[in-house]
């Protein structure tokens, strides 16, 4: 025979059951026509041997191993009501096929209901995927020709031209545009982006004409590994969830042995027909079929999984969401993270033009920061730096250089260890550096000639994060390579509690245990020297620029460096473990009030469950725990 | 009380205590090791009410493939999952479901159904 779907099965099924419910529904009006009995008997039987025998097998075959799971619930009610009634027709007594019909008819529903969500829940993955570009226009044998993109490799020189696709991972060569983001970092302004800049496929190139030079294809793009994150994150587990596999396993049996108590009670000491005691214990056991239980977590972590990584937010599996949830500190790293890593010029002492001037050409090819900084700043102020000769670095202290004949310095404190007459300008430097500033002494001929103080700002939105942080509970601490001076005043700035200064980038680690101390701590960090601290913290969030996301040690990739990411990541991760919690509730709850309901307790009140009532409440629970996790997708975030 | 009540009691007391015992009691559990040629090994786990053999042995080194058959027409058992390589099957959409398993170096890899009422391992040694 040929197999038929799910679906087909369930439609098939139902239209046999039209002539039982049709008469389930007369009846009450005291309406029969005739040969109904035999109906009946067709009609359950065609339904029990297309659609319940599967569960049967399936069933028989777990029982050999000594197992039993959800389809022991349904064989065992199929068929004892089902040849219990056919034992009954034969003997002229009243008898129960629309019970093994219909229950039959509303597990199919609900199977056939919760595949159908969770194929929907699963969507995010394939839709993400499916965003890529087929195409590129790719550099090739002096021409661009359009080529699929499985033929593009690494170092091709691609186009892309205003309101296409970036079809790869790569740097631009030429051109300025801007590129909407928002699919990998959640950014819904456009990024402007030059020369040099990287980009990352399945973007949208928004208004200018650029050649990228290739990076990474296949498996090695942004995209493909934000897509084998959530893969991996949705069908992870979270550990709340090894409960709900240990109360498996002994489920099923018990409710078995609870359905023969039930049974025994019925009819051997309340002494009701064997009927009656016979459809009290069928109820249990429909009623307790575990399934809203096994699907409350993995659909509110596949919903939540996906819906995170919409918003930027990568969560790498589902044991970080617990952990989140108990977290009690963050701790950031500063540079890179609470401020952009770009130090700006902010004061100069001494001729401003002459100082600036020297600085820049002294510094000319230097790639420290804070020579970028000077160049910078000599470009803003339209100055013509000259060429310099003889440039050197003095190891730990600065640059040297010649300039038009005299010898120039630039550099810290141990440049003018042993000068004279450097007292006024060490009195200014001082002063900048408790405002928490970082100062270069510039040199002419081995005097003084001016002192430059930079900054490193903290980034957009910083203080506004911070906040959010706060008002979640959390103690905010900020882990510095700055002198205490320099940190405190950031930290102030941006209102965090704890600062830890001073520190090498080697003691991070130490100072995240310090901090794990006093309670559960996470750290925020730029991700690639940061990665051991990541790895100590019990939550590390690793901030990305949305092409560095594999960064194994971290347990929540943001993937733009927007800093309001934190906040959000933690209450998402927050949302989605209560949504799990919640939803295993309301599957224990329905089985916990189920039970003595179908078993018959409330009786005495007039409260009973026929096996088809306690079918559909069944097929009911699966559907409203999966209607539950989708609803994560539309919920509110309080940041 | 009448006789008839009386057998009633009996059974259901001796069908409590056969659950408890087939369900609850300790049982023997199948394992199985892969089939192996040089270049390849493969393990057939036949889905049909649970997995059987539930642990199958990989060989390490040798590039490993563990082969799902799909017997089973219920939803329960619709989807195997390997939490550690991130992999979610749907084993209905063909008869034979193939899943390749790094052999690289000893570890356990476990699977379970969609629901996680099924458990099986794949052991690389």
């Amino acid at each position: 025979m040929k197999k038929i779907t799910l679906s087909q099965r369930f439609w098939l099924t139902l239209l046999f059951s039209m002539p039982l419910i049709i008469q389930m529904l007369t009846m009450p009006l005291g309406w029969h026509y005739p040969g109904e009995k035999w109906v009946a008997f067709i009609a359950t039987t065609v339904i029990m041997l297309l659609s319940a025998r599967p569960y049967w097998s399936s069933a028989w075959a777990a029982f050999k191993h000594h197992r039993a799971n959800m389809n022991t619930l349904v064989a065992v009610s199929t068929t004892v009501t089902y040849f219990y009634s056919l034992f009954a027709l034969l003997t002229n007594r009243p008898e129960y096929f629309e019970s093994a019909a219909l229950v039959t008819l509303f597990v199919l529903l609900g199977d056939y209901l919760s595949e159908r969500m969770s194929n929907h829940a699963n969507d995010a993955v394939k839709k993400l995927m499916s965003l890529q570009a087929a195409t590129a226009e790719v550099l090739r044998d002096g021409r661009f020709q359009i080529l699929p993109l499985e033929e593009v490799v690494v170092g091709d020189r691609v186009r892309v031209e205003a309101g296409a696709k970036v079809p790869v991972d790569g740097k631009i060569l030429t051109g300025t545009t801007e590129i909407d983001e928002s699919l990998v970092t959640g950014e819904s302004m456009p990024v402007p982006k030059k020369p040099g800049d990287t980009v990352i496929g399945a973007t949208m190139n928004t208004t200018g004409l650029i050649e990228v030079q290739v990076t990474q294809t296949g498996k090695d793009t942004a995209l493909a590994q934000i897509g084998e994150m959530m893969r991996k994150a949705q069908t992870s587990h979270a550990p709340i969830e090894s409960l709900v596999d240990r109360v498996a396993n002994i489920f099923v049996p018990a409710v078995l042995i609870l359905a023969l108590l039930t049974f025994a009670v019925w009819y051997v000491i309340i002494g009701v027909n064997i009927t009656q005691a016979m459809l009290f214990g069928v109820s249990v056991i429909v009623i307790a079929c575990p399934c809203a239980l096994g699907l409350a977590t993995p659909t509110a972590l596949m919903v939540g999984m996906g819906r995170s990584a919409r918003s930027g937010v990568l969560i790498k599996n589902g044991e970080i969401l617990e952990k989140a949830t108990k977290l009690q500190q963050i701790a950031f790293d500063k540079t890179g993270t609470l401020t952009k890593g770009k130090p700006v010029v902010t004061d100069v002492a001494g001729d401003r033009k002459q100082v600036l001037t020297v600085a820049a050409a002294v510094e000319q090819n230097i790639s420290h920061p804070l020579a970028a900084a000077v160049r910078q700043a000599a470009e803003k102020e339209q100055i013509d730096v000259p060429s310099a000769i003889n440039s050197k670095v003095i190891a730990g202290k600065g640059t040297a250089a010649e300039v038009a004949g005299h010898t120039y310095q630039v550099g810290n404190q141990r440049l003018i260890s042993n000068q004279q007459n450097a007292e006024k300008w060490i009195k200014q430097a001082t002063a900048w550096q408790q405002a928490g500033k970082t100062v270069s002494y510039v040199l002419k001929d081995r005097e003084i000639i001016g002192v430059l103080a930079f900054k490193d700002l903290p980034k957009n939105h910083a203080s506004r994060a911070l906040n959010d942080l706060q008002k979640q509970g959390l103690t905010t601490a900020m882990i510095s390579g700055d002198s205490e001076a320099a940190a405190e005043t950031i930290a102030k700035q941006l209102g965090i509690t704890q600062v830890i200064a001073n520190v090498l980038p080697a003691k991070k680690v130490a100072a995240v245990k310090d901090l794990q101390a006093k309670g559960s701590t996470a750290f925020v960090g730029d991700g690639i020297n940061d990665a051991p601290a990541l790895a100590q913290a019990d939550v590390g969030i690793a901030m990305g620029n949305g092409t560095d996301i594999a960064i194994s040690s971290s347990d929540i990739v943001l993937t733009s460096g927007d800093l309001l990411g934190v906040p959000r990541a933690i209450a998402l991760a927050r949302k989605i473990f209560k949504r799990i919690k919640l939803n295993l509730f309301w599957a224990f709850i329905y089985n916990l009030l189920g039970i003595p309901i179908a078993a018959g307790v409330f009786a005495g009140l007039g409260l009973v469950l026929s096996p088809e009532l306690a079918a559909l409440a069944m097929a009911f629970s699966s559907v409203s725990v999966v209607t539950s996790a989708l609803l994560l997708n539309y919920s509110k975030l309080k940041v | 009380m009448n006789v008839e009540r009386v057998i009633v009691a009996v059974i259901v007391i001796a069908l409590i205590i056969f659950i408890s015992w087939w369900f609850f009691g300790k049982h023997q559990e199948q394992v199985q090791t892969a089939k192996q040629t040089k270049q390849a090994q493969s393990a057939v786990i036949k889905v049909h009410g649970g997995y059987s053999p539930a642990t199958v042995v990989l060989k390490q080194g040798v590039p490993g493939q563990v082969k799902f058959e799909m017997h089973d027409q219920t939803a329960c058992l619709s989807h195997v999952v390997f939490e550690q390589l991130g992999v979610d099957k749907d084993l209905t959409k063909q008869e034979v479901t193939t899943i390749d398993i790094p052999t690289d170096q000893p570890q356990t890899f476990n699977f379970a159904c969609g629901m996680g009422m099924f458990h099986g391992k794949v052991i690389v040694k």
